[in-house]
C-alpha cells in the first residue's frame, strides 16, 4: 500500500469563534524543536487586535451574564473536549518544545480547566459576602467580572501556560484576548478547536499568534481593554506595556502560578449593594 | 410666614492651631529642609490659620527611611499589642471628636453638622474595625500567608481629610506596615493633629509619618524606590500619571479616583425619599465627593414632579458660615475649585443647558457657591462627562430600565450608582448591570469600614473597607 500523503492543517488566528488569517495576510514560520519546518502560523496585525477586542467586548455581556454554575459546565466541556484530544494535544507539545514531559504538560492544562471549572460558583463566597454595617442597611459586596481581559501567554509551557491564565480569567465571566507562544502557538491555536466545540461562545476567547513586540503594546494600550495579564511578558517589556495600561487605568493582573481562587478574582471587581431595611 | 433660624456657631474654643507645623517624621515634628512654608487659611473666611512645612526630596528620603526603620519591629509585634494600639487611636479620636470636627470645618470649609455626624466618627470607626483585624489575618483570606508589604506611600485628597486618611492609615498599620501619608495641600491641619493622636496613643516613633507640601512632594512620596505600596485618592488625571510612574517596579497600587456617578430615580419611586437621596447625593459635602450623584436620571414620566420637589428642596438649603450647626452647604474648599466650577458651570451654560441656581446670598468672603441645577442636558455635555466636584448637578431623563442603565454606564467613571424605585427585582436587575463599585438602592453616600468601597474601570482599583480593603496592604501567598 502506498504512503498516503498527509493532509496539513492551516493554523490560523480564532477571532468571534471564527478561524480567520490574519486581515494583513502575512504569517511567519514555526519551527519544531529540532528544526524542522511545522508550518506557516498567522502573524496577527493591530487591526487583528482591535478586531479581537471588538469580537470580546460583544461577546462579555451575555457570557458575565451566565450563571455561575452554567459557566462552571461550560469550563467542564472544555476539559472534556480536551481530554478527547489529548494524544494529538501531547504529540504537538513534544514536537513544539520537546518536551519530555509533554503528556504532563497536557493533563495539567486540561485538570486546569476542570479545577477552574468547579470554582465559578464558590468565588462569591471567597471574594464577597455580607457586610454588617453600623446602621439599619443589607449590604453586600460581589464580584463580578472586570469586562475584556488582555493576556499575553507565556512562550513557555505553550499549552499549559495559556491554558493557566485563560482559565481564571474566564471563570470569573471574562472574556479574553489572548497573544500566543510567539515561538510554539500551534498547539495554542489546536485548543481553540477545542473552544469552538465546546460551547464556549464565540467571541469569549480570541487567540493571536504573531509577534508580540507587535501586538502586547496595541492591547496594553487599547482603551476597550480591561485588564492585562502581564504574567508572560518578561522584564524588558514589562514597564513599557504597564505605562500603556494606564491609559485606561487597566487592571495589572500577575500570576502566583498556582491554582487558586485568588487567581480568578485578580480578574474581578467588587461591588457593594445597600439597601435600607425598615418597615 | 418666614423662619429664620437664629445663629447656632459651634465654639472653636477646643481648638488651638499652632503659628507653624512641621513635617511628623519619626515620631518628632521637624523642620522641613528647605525651610518653606505656605500659609493655609479657613475657605469660608479666608483667615489664615497656619503655616504648613512644605517636603521636599530630602524630607520624603527622611520620612521614608523613618518608615522603614519602624517597620521591623512594628511587623513583628505580637499582633494582638498592634490591635491595641489601633484600639487606642479610635479611642483617643472619639475623645476628641469635638476638636477634630470643628477643625475639619475651619480647614475645609465642611458643614460642622457632616464634620461631627459623618466624618470624625467614620474615621474613629475605620480604626476600630481594623484593629480587630490586626490580629486575625490568618482569618481573613481562606488559604493564605499575609504578611505585611514594607512602607506605605498614601497619598490623600481634600474633600475628608480626616476620613480619608483613617481609610489608609488604619488598614495599611493593622495588616504591619507603617506609612507616610501626605494629606492634600488645602487641609493638613486634621492630618497634623493626628501626629498628636499618635502620640498620646503612644504609637511607636516612624510608623506614622506625615509631611505636607504641593502635588510634588506626593509625586516624589509615590516615586521613592524604598516605597512598597502607594495608595492614592484623588483624580483620575494624577491616578494615570502614578500608574504610568511606577509601572515595571514591584509596588503594589491600589487607586480611588474621579466618578460621574448616576442617581436613577424610577417613576414608581418614593419621591419625597428620592428627592432628599438627590440632595444628598449632590450637595454632600458641597458636592465635594468622588462617588457624589452628579447625573440625575429621572424617568420621563415623573421629571415635571422630580424637578419641582427638587427645586422646592433647594430653597431649604441654607449655605453659610460652616461652624453652624444649621448650614447644609459650606464653603468650596478653595479658590482653585471654585474657578474650576465656575468653568464648567460656563460651559454647560454655554454648551445650552438650561440652568437653575436657589437664590440664596452668599457671604463676602470665603468662597461659595450656590446650589445648581441643570436641565435640558444631553449625554455628550462637558458638565454630564466631566467631574466637576461641586454643588452642581445634571439633569438627564429615561424611558426603559435599559435605557437608564445604558446612560448611567456610559461614563469611563464606574465608583457609585443610585437607585430609587419600589420594586425588589428591579432594584437587583439594575445593580447587576451598573458597572460601578458602589450602589445604593433607595439611599446615597453611605459609608461603613465593614462595607468595601471602590470604583470599576477609571474610577480606579482596590477596595477599601472591609477584609477586602485590608487585601490592599498584605503580600499573599499560597500554605
Amino acid at each position: 500500500m502506498n504512503d498516503r500523503l498527509a493532509v496539513r492543517k492551516t493554523y490560523k488566528l480564532f477571532i468571534g469563534g471564527a478561524f480567520p488569517r490574519s486581515e494583513s495576510a502575512r504569517s511567519y514560520r514555526v519551527l519544531a524543536h529540532n528544526g524542522d519546518f511545522l508550518a506557516n502560523a498567522s502573524r496577527a496585525s493591530r487591526k487583528d487586535v482591535r478586531d479581537a477586542v471588538t469580537a470580546a467586548r460583544a461577546a462579555w455581556p451575555s457570557w458575565s451574564g451566565l450563571t455561575a454554575y452554567n459557566r462552571g459546565q461550560v469550563l467542564y466541556r472544555v476539559a472534556e473536549v480536551m481530554e478527547s484530544r489529548r494524544a494529538e494535544l501531547i504529540e504537538q507539545v513534544q514536537r513544539a518544545e520537546g518536551d519530555a514531559n509533554a503528556g504532563g504538560q497536557v493533563d495539567d492544562a486540561i485538570d486546569t480547566w476542570v479545577w477552574y471549572a468547579g470554582l465559578t460558583d464558590k468565588l462569591a463566597y471567597i471574594a464577597g459576602g455580607l457586610n454588617p454595617v453600623a446602621g439599619p442597611y443589607f449590604n453586600i459586596t460581589v464580584p463580578e467580572s472586570t469586562g475584556v481581559v488582555g493576556i499575553v501567554a507565556p512562550e513557555r509551557p505553550s499549552l499549559a501556560g495559556l491554558v493557566e491564565r485563560l482559565a481564571p480569567a474566564l471563570c470569573g465571566g471574562n472574556s479574553v484576548v489572548a497573544t500566543t507562544s510567539q515561538v510554539h502557538p500551534l498547539v495554542a491555536i489546536s485548543a481553540a478547536e477545542c473552544f469552538a466545540t465546546s460551547d464556549v461562545p464565540p467571541g469569549v476567547v480570541n487567540l493571536l499568534s504573531g509577534h508580540r513586540d507587535e501586538l502586547v503594546p496595541v492591547l496594553a494600550s487599547h482603551l476597550d481593554v480591561d485588564a492585562l495579564d502581564v504574567t508572560g511578558l518578561g522584564e524588558e517589556s514589562l514597564a513599557d506595556a504597564e505605562r500603556a495600561a494606564a491609559g485606561n487605568v487597566k487592571r495589572i493582573v500577575r500570576s502566583q502560578g498556582e491554582r487558586s481562587p485568588y487567581e480568578a478574582t485578580a480578574f474581578m471587581e467588587l461591588k457593594t449593594v445597600w439597601h435600607p431595611m425598615g418597615t | 410666614m418666614t423662619w429664620d433660624y437664629a445663629p447656632a456657631p459651634e465654639s472653636t474654643a477646643m481648638v488651638s492651631i499652632d503659628n507653624t507645623y512641621g513635617l511628623y517624621i519619626g515620631g518628632d515634628f521637624v523642620d522641613p529642609a528647605s525651610g518653606e512654608y505656605v500659609k493655609t487659611i479657613n475657605p469660608a473666611t479666608e483667615e489664615v490659620l497656619s503655616a504648613i512645612a512644605q517636603a521636599d526630596a530630602t524630607d520624603v528620603d527622611r520620612a521614608v527611611e523613618a518608615a522603614r526603620a519602624a517597620f521591623e519591629p512594628w511587623s513583628t509585634l505580637p499582633a494582638p499589642d498592634r490591635a491595641k494600639y489601633l484600639f487606642r487611636i479610635a479611642r483617643v479620636i472619639q475623645e476628641r471628636s469635638r476638636e477634630l470636627a470643628v477643625l475639619e470645618t475651619m480647614n475645609g470649609g465642611k458643614p460642622i453638622r457632616e464634620s461631627r455626624d459623618i466624618d470624625v466618627p467614620l474615621a474613629a470607626a475605620h480604626f476600630f474595625y481594623y484593629a480587630g483585624w490586626a490580629d486575625k489575618l490568618e482569618y481573613a483570606f481562606a488559604g493564605r500567608r499575609a504578611e505585611p508589604l514594607g512602607v506605605a506611600a498614601q497619598v490623600i485628597p481634600w474633600n475628608f481629610p480626616l476620613l480619608m486618611l483613617a481609610w489608609k492609615i488604619a488598614p495599611a498599620l493593622a495588616a504591619g506596615n507603617t506609612v507616610v501619608l501626605k494629606p492634600a495641600e488645602t487641609t493638613p491641619l486634621t492630618a497634623l493633629a493626628f501626629a498628636s493622636v499618635c502620640d498620646q496613643a503612644g504609637i511607636p516613633p516612624g510608623v506614622v509619618n506625615i509631611i505636607t507640601g504641593a502635588g510634588e512632594t506626593g509625586a516624589m512620596l509615590v516615586r521613592h524606590p524604598d516605597v512598597d505600596k502607594v495608595a492614592f485618592t484623588g483624580s483620575t488625571e494624577v491616578g494615570k500619571d502614578i500608574q504610568r510612574a511606577i509601572a515595571g517596579s514591584a509596588k503594589h497600587l491600589t487607586l480611588e479616583l474621579g466618578g460621574k456617578a448616576a442617581n436613577i430615580v424610577f417613576a414608581d419611586a418614593a419621591l419625597d425619599q428620592a428627592v432628599e437621596g438627590i440632595v444628598n447625593g449632590i450637595f454632600f459635602n458641597q458636592g465635594h465627593v468622588c462617588c457624589a450623584g452628579s447625573r440625575l436620571l429621572v424617568q420621563e414620566s415623573a421629571f415635571e414632579q422630580v424637578m419641582a420637589k427638587l427645586k422646592r428642596r433647594l430653597g431649604t438649603l441654607r449655605l453659610g458660615d460652616p461652624l453652624d450647626k444649621n448650614t447644609d452647604i459650606g464653603a468650596i474648599n478653595s479658590r482653585a475649585q471654585l474657578d474650576k466650577i465656575n468653568s464648567l458651570v460656563e460651559t454647560g451654560v454655554d454648551e445650552g443647558a438650561e440652568l437653575y441656581q436657589a437664590s440664596c446670598d452668599l457671604p463676602d468672603r470665603g468662597f461659595w457657591f450656590p446650589p445648581s441645577v441643570f436641565t435640558g442636558v444631553s449625554q455628550s455635555h462637558r458638565i454630564a462627562q466631566e467631574e466637576i466636584f461641586g454643588p452642581v448637578l445634571s439633569v438627564l431623563t429615561f424611558r426603559t430600565p435599559e435605557e437608564a442603565v445604558e446612560k448611567a454606564n456610559n461614563t469611563p467613571y464606574g465608583l457609585s450608582a443610585g437607585v430609587w424605585t419600589e420594586k425588589g427585582s428591579l432594584i437587583l436587575w439594575m445593580a447587576d448591570r451598573l458597572r460601578a463599585g458602589v450602589v445604593w438602592a433607595n439611599t446615597f453616600n453611605r459609608f461603613d469600614p465593614a462595607s468595601a468601597f471602590g470604583g470599576y474601570k477609571e474610577s480606579g482599583f482596590g477596595r477599601e473597607g472591609g477584609p477586602q480593603g485590608l487585601s490592599a496592604y498584605l503580600r499573599l501567598t499560597g500554605p
